[in-house]
């Protein structure tokens, strides 16, 4: 791409004729986070606190101390996040190729068998019936799973049951095809995993972190407004922290969508 | 006879909040021997060791025999009034503020003469029964109470000013999703709180007893996180003025000492809900508390820390939890101090393991959450300052006055 091209790309995003959708979450300390049983090392929740606010401690201006874990508000997973990513070359969000945080997507509209079921699973055919209408997912494509989880209040958004959390994810031969036939850079969700509430059932359990970070791909979740994107077409910029041999990362993910 | 309280009207927005004063305050060294008792809710009086006379008030050598051997030792609480005083325009502003007063003195059975604050039910010349009470400036005081209960005598004007209890006040319970707290909530609701305010994490979690919690009269449910700065300045912001006693029921055990787990991860979590939690509630809760000290009978009264009996002695095989606890114990005698000048109290109850999830494994004797409920609803009551419940709790107490270097290596055995 020439100067030219790429200045009438900045010049479309500052008209307008590129619209930019934020599928961000506000990082707040209220937002869910992912649960596990208490025995198990826990992700520190965020929290805010001011160090001055034009007060005592700082007459002038007004700033915070941040703590979180890597892994929540909407967040980036990295293949090092998973044991079968573990041994993988730049493997963390320090070292991932910069190429891939900016990437094209396909959006799946799985809202309305969401609504149905929150243990709603994808499936190979729901991909293949996409792909009849869309065309085939091309190679290096975020796939993102929209069931519009994202609009519920929070109790509902986490659906935690005696039995753990219900909410809708991939199934286990779905991921493995993704990586393996169509070659995905990475799924995304709106869930607060990749993987459906009950996927430690699946076989192999958490079957997206499995096949996504075996693979070296990535994983995207608790995103929203994905109802504003076109089927194909959107372009993602999803840049983690630069964290030394991080796992993942709390970031700003956004995306490019033709006006018309 | 005591007329009861009445429910305390709306305040008027025109009149200025009235500030608390402190009754006088100076006390020898030894007199802390009264202090000492009164906290736990013990009467004790010095006795000689050489002549056995009781003596009172506090001395350094018996008035009888001068012999140095003055000890304070339980004593018998019984005594007949002698003679009364209304005080009607005292010098002191304290008192001032709150007179008539009435004062007398009691003919102990066991010997001494005391003066003593009246319970307004006390008769000249009949038995009365003697306690030693925190006045609100911190200071131990003797209070005498008819011999016999009497209709709605915890209402008494004087007595309420020695005590922290729950009838029409309103109250903030910092963490309603454990038993120890649901309990306290049923508890302060039967003892006449007007509203109890239940401070609840991460409401997408569900929790047992949740509905039971939130189908109770008089309780509001409200958003509150004690690890978050934030969450705890936005609850204050919104009711910190209504907040008359606050009990911290925030719950964080997790087994294990130091050199069996792997960084400190879970070291953090236990001084973030314990210590942090507690530094937050205290900024965001403690200025308006010590400010409304004498705002009537739904004054800020009291401020109920729930610690582990470990806080005194580190039991290693919980023993990152008792270091935290310590902590919270230690910051608890700088609140005590810093909410002094309100006259609010800092209650401390001290539990052994409770019959909770992260004690499953330890065997009994272990103290029902129901238990620890009741005690503060008695200390609150009673106005004690340092409650010890349970057999456990009593037990690390006891031994800790006869030998803590013996505790230490016991329960490191």
């Amino acid at each position: 791409m020439d100067t030219k091209s790429l200045l009438e790309f900045a010049e479309a995003v500052a008209s307008g004729a590129v619209r930019v959708v934020d599928l961000t979450f506000t990082l707040s300390p209220d937002f869910p986070v992912i649960v596990l049983p208490p025995e198990f090392g826990q992700a520190a929740p965020v929290r805010i606190q001011r160090i001055s606010h034009y007060d005592e401690a700082g007459p002038a201006w007004y700033w915070n101390n941040l703590t979180f874990g890597e892994h929540t508000g909407t967040h980036f997973d990295a293949p090092i996040h998973w044991f079968t990513g573990k041994d993988l070359p730049n493997n963390s969000v320090d070292t991932l190729p910069v190429r891939d945080m900016i990437a094209p997507a396909c959006v799946l509209d799985c809202s309305a068998q969401a609504a149905q079921d929150p243990d709603f699973l994808l499936t190979i055919p729901i991909v293949e019936a996409w792909e009849k209408q869309h065309g085939r997912i091309p190679e290096r494509r975020w796939v993102l799973l929209r069931t519009d989880w994202s609009k519920k209040g929070w109790h509902d958004y986490a659906n935690l049951k005696d039995d753990g959390a219900h909410t809708p994810g991939p199934d286990a031969a779905v991921m493995r095809w993704l990586v393996e036939e169509r070659g995905v850079l990475g799924f995304g969700t709106e869930t607060i995993g990749t993987d459906a509430g009950q996927a430690g059932h699946l076989n192999p359990p958490y079957p997206a972190h499995h096949f996504l970070h075996g693979g070296g791909r990535y994983g995207l979740q608790c995103l929203r407004n994905l109802d504003q994107l076109p089927a194909t077409g959107a372009v993602i910029f999803a840049a983690p922290l630069k964290i030394q041999n991080g796992s993942g990362s709390p970031l700003r993910v956004l995306a490019l969508v033709p006006a018309r | 006879m005591i007329e009861p309280i009445a429910r305390p009207l709306r305040k008027n927005p025109l009149k200025r909040t009235r500030l608390p004063t402190l009754p006088p305050r100076a006390r020898s060294r030894t007199a802390h021997g009264f202090t000492a008792a009164a906290a736990e809710g013990r009467f004790v009086l010095q006795r000689c060791g050489a002549c056995s006379e009781f003596s009172y008030p506090a001395r350094d050598a018996c008035p009888v025999c001068l012999s140095a051997e003055l000890s304070f030792v339980d004593a018998p609480r019984r005594g007949t009034l002698l003679s009364e005083t209304t005080v009607r325009l005292p010098a002191d502003v304290h008192f001032r503020e709150r007179a008539p007063w009435r004062i007398g003195l009691v003919g102990m059975e066991c010997g001494p003469t005391m003066v003593a604050h009246l319970h307004a039910d006390c008769e000249e010349g009949l038995p009365v029964l003697m306690s030693l009470q925190i006045d609100n400036s911190g200071q131990a005081v003797a209070f005498a109470h008819p011999e016999h209960e009497t209709p709605n005598m915890a209402d008494e004007r004087q007595w309420r000013e020695m005590t922290a209890d729950p009838k029409f006040r309103r109250i903030l319970v910092t963490n309603g999703r454990s038993a120890v707290g649901q309990e306290a909530v049923a508890a302060l609701k039967a003892a006449g709180a007007t509203t109890v305010f239940v401070g609840m994490a991460d409401p997408w979690k569900p929790f047992p007893g949740e509905d039971a919690l939130r189908a109770l009269q008089g309780v509001q449910i409200v958003p509150l996180d004690i690890a978050d700065e934030k969450s705890v300045s936005d609850l204050a912001a919104d009711i910190g003025g209504k907040v008359d006693i606050l009990l911290n029921t925030t719950e964080h055990v997790r087994p294990g000492g130091l050199l069996n787990r792997r960084g400190a991860n879970v070291m953090r979590e236990e001084i973030d809900q314990a210590y942090l939690g507690f530094v937050h509630l205290a900024q965001a809760f403690g200025p308006v508390m010590r400010m409304r000290g004498a705002d009537g009978v739904n004054s800020a009264v009291a401020w109920v820390n729930i610690l582990s009996v470990y806080s005194l002695a580190n039991w290693p095989a919980f023993g990152a939890y008792s270091a935290s606890q310590a902590a919270c114990l230690s910051l608890s005698h700088c609140l005590r101090a810093e909410l002094r000048p309100g006259g609010i109290k800092v209650i401390n109850l001290f539990a052994g393991p409770i019959d909770t999830e992260w004690f499953q494994t330890v065997p009994p004797p272990k103290v029902a959450p129901r238990a620890v409920a009741n005690a503060i609803v008695s200390a609150l009551k009673s106005g004690r300052e340092d409650v010890f419940v349970g057999d456990v709790a009593e037990d690390v107490r006891q031994r800790l006055v006869d030998n803590p270097k013996a505790v230490e290596r016991e329960l490191g055995d």
